[in-house]
């Protein structure tokens, strides 16, 4: 069995190897996922202000979304342009390029044994959350669990391939990981981390939906909060943006690995 | 160039330019270097063509950024050439197609491919997985290689905890696991002791015995190029100047041999003079260098002019003749 042309077995291999190597590193690994709290300050924000009902949410509306946004956040977060671009500097991504897998599938290994890794850690802020607001607790239905465990692998491939794009250009740049900040901005405003998108008027709005990054957290965190959503054209544009994205990562990895010069090594 | 099917690796009239940036000292260099960058091309390799023969191990020479390196690095396949070819075993290695990454392994002194918070043996099956190895074939090619690099527990050990050797040798196992035909090797025995070393080219050495595999080379100990190298191919400057055995090397740098003398009684430095030119005299101890051609003549004098406890000819150090060569830039 092959999953995008690796075997199961690599694929297996990859990832356990990479838990065993990120277990060794579960405190840190932690304390990365307590940093990913801001989707708690912005509920904590946005509630004390009474601002929620102008979002069409109440306080329990809210607390489910923020609380899914941060849950999508721990499995969609992605780091692979600040690894990429040391492993090209310092000449360790030398090794990589002559073994017969893409360098990029050890990248997609790491960040799902990070996932992996972070799993218990992010269950176990939930159930704080709840203790801290019962009334905001709820369990999802299977269904609805399904579609956003699929729609945050979904965001995740979609939030790894704009920074594998933005990566690739280290072949050009060196330091890429600057011109990682033209996505971050933008991400950080138009994903839903900060505001559920409908609190946007809806002419930003409108713009907002043509970009990558409502699918990267908005879209699966309405999933799992039960809020009221589009569930097939949300899909559909995530599947849109990842076949765009396949190929341009591909093409400019062609062209920019001809350019490499394996410096530092 | 004339290929002939017996040839592994062709390379042709190869060449190599790495576009950098000049930046001037100082703020105003800085403020100027950031309004109007200038670059200009700096050539690592130029215009070199030689050929390699299944099973030989070559040997690169060259003093630091003489371009071996960058060589290569583009007959791996790592980096691309800016003009000229490379053919290895049919392959145009800058296209990585898989079947040529099967066949070759490289192996950088200075850097390492192993995870360094887990065992060896993580990356190793990591690898044996990439290179589609069944679990049964790389237990007995692990098993097979740890004996030959004398590797056991250290496989199991974190990387981190390991001596520089006993990483270096995991390296090499991890690099050879899949038994490519053409290893490159970049000064695997970087920073080792003398020991060490020592272990490091024996194993290339068996290993080239057993496998017939073609080994290339570049190292800064000489005593490496000696004992696994029969060809050396010098590069200076970017550019090829010697390529051929090493004792023919040895002996166009060196015309003359040093021979030593043990005197039974102490002689004047005045009654060797004759006899060649006197690199040492120590009481009862002389060195001196003589001309190939006049060899047997002088020592056969030697013996019947002095009491000779002792007496020995060897060439002069290959490493001070290719360091001399290197400061010259040139083969006499």
């Amino acid at each position: 069995m092959r999953i995008f042309g690796l075997s199961l077995k690599v694929f297996k291999t990859l990832l356990t190897t990479q838990y065993a190597y990120m277990l060794e590193y579960r405190i840190e690994i932690a304390l990365w996922a307590l940093s990913g709290v801001l989707p708690f300050i912005m509920f904590s924000l946005w509630s004390q202000n009474d601002v929620g009902n102008s979002f069409g949410l109440n306080d329990v509306g809210l607390a489910r979304y923020f609380l899914s946004a941060f849950l999508v956040r721990q499995f969609s977060v992605v780091w692979v342009v600040f690894s990429f671009e040391e492993d090209s500097l310092t000449g360790r991504l030398s090794p990589y390029l002559l073994q017969p897998l893409h360098p990029l599938f050890r990248y997609v290994a790491s960040h799902l044994a990070e996932q992996a890794t972070r799993l218990p850690f992010a269950i176990a802020i939930a159930i704080i959350f709840f203790i801290l607001n019962p009334s905001s607790f709820w369990l999802p239905s299977l269904p609805q669990l399904f579609l956003a465990y699929l729609s945050t692998h979904f965001a995740f491939t979609i939030a790894f391939l704009l920074q594998s794009l933005v990566a690739a250009l280290c072949f050009w740049t060196e330091k890429s990981s600057a011109l990682e900040r033209l996505i971050f901005v933008p991400y950080l405003f138009l994903s839903g981390l900060l505001v559920p998108l409908s609190a946007f008027p809806s002419n930003v709005l409108k713009v907002a939906m043509l970009t990558p990054f409502p699918y990267l957290i908005n879209f699966p965190a309405k999933i799992l909060s039960g809020m009221p959503v589009d569930i097939s054209n949300g899909f559909l544009a995530q599947i849109l943006w990842i076949s765009i994205l396949v190929p341009s990562v591909n093409i400019l990895w062609k062209l920019g690995v001809k350019r490499y010069t394996a410096m530092g090594a | 160039m004339h290929t002939n099917p017996s040839d592994l690796i062709v390379v042709d009239q190869l060449s190599k330019y790495y576009r950098v940036a000049n930046k001037q000292p100082g703020f105003k260099g800085t403020v100027k270097h950031f309004f109007d960058r200038k670059t200009y091309d700096v050539s690592a390799v130029t215009d070199i063509s030689f050929k390699i023969a299944p099973g030989e191990i070559v040997g690169f020479l060259g003093a630091n950024g003489a371009g071996k390196t960058t060589l290569l690095k583009m007959m791996c396949g790592l980096i691309h050439p800016s003009t000229g070819l490379v053919d290895v075993g049919g392959y145009s290695p800058q296209r990585r197609q898989t079947a040529f990454l099967k066949e070759i392994t490289l192996v950088m002194g200075q850097k390492q491919q192993l995870i360094w918070d887990l065992p060896p043996m993580d990356s190793l099956y990591v690898n044996a997985a990439v290179y589609g190895l069944s679990d049964h074939e790389a237990k007995v090619r692990i098993n097979e290689l740890a004996e030959m690099l004398e590797l056991g527990e250290e496989l199991t050990r974190p990387v981190r905890k390991l001596s520089l050797g006993q990483r270096m040798k995991s390296e090499i196992l991890a690099a050879l696991l899949h038994k490519p035909s053409v290893l490159f090797l970049d000064e695997p025995t970087l920073g080792l002791d003398v020991n060490a070393q020592a272990r490091v080219r024996s194993f290339l050495s068996e290993y080239n015995k057993r496998t017939g595999a073609t080994i290339l080379l570049t190292s800064h100990y000489m005593a490496d190029i000696t004992a696994l190298c029969p060809r050396v191919i010098c590069i200076h400057k970017g550019k090829l100047f010697y390529d051929g055995d090493l004792d023919s090397l040895a002996n166009s740098l060196s015309p003359s041999r040093e021979v030593k003398v043990e005197l039974k009684d102490p002689c004047a430095s005045e009654q060797f003079e004759k006899y060649g030119e006197i690199q040492d005299l120590n009481d009862r101890f002389v060195c001196l260098l003589v001309s190939r051609d006049k060899l047997t003549d002088v020592v056969s004098n030697l013996l019947t002019d002095f009491n000779i406890i002792d007496l020995e000819i060897s060439d002069p150090p290959i490493d001070q003749l290719i360091g001399e060569l290197f400061i010259k830039g040139e083969v006499n």
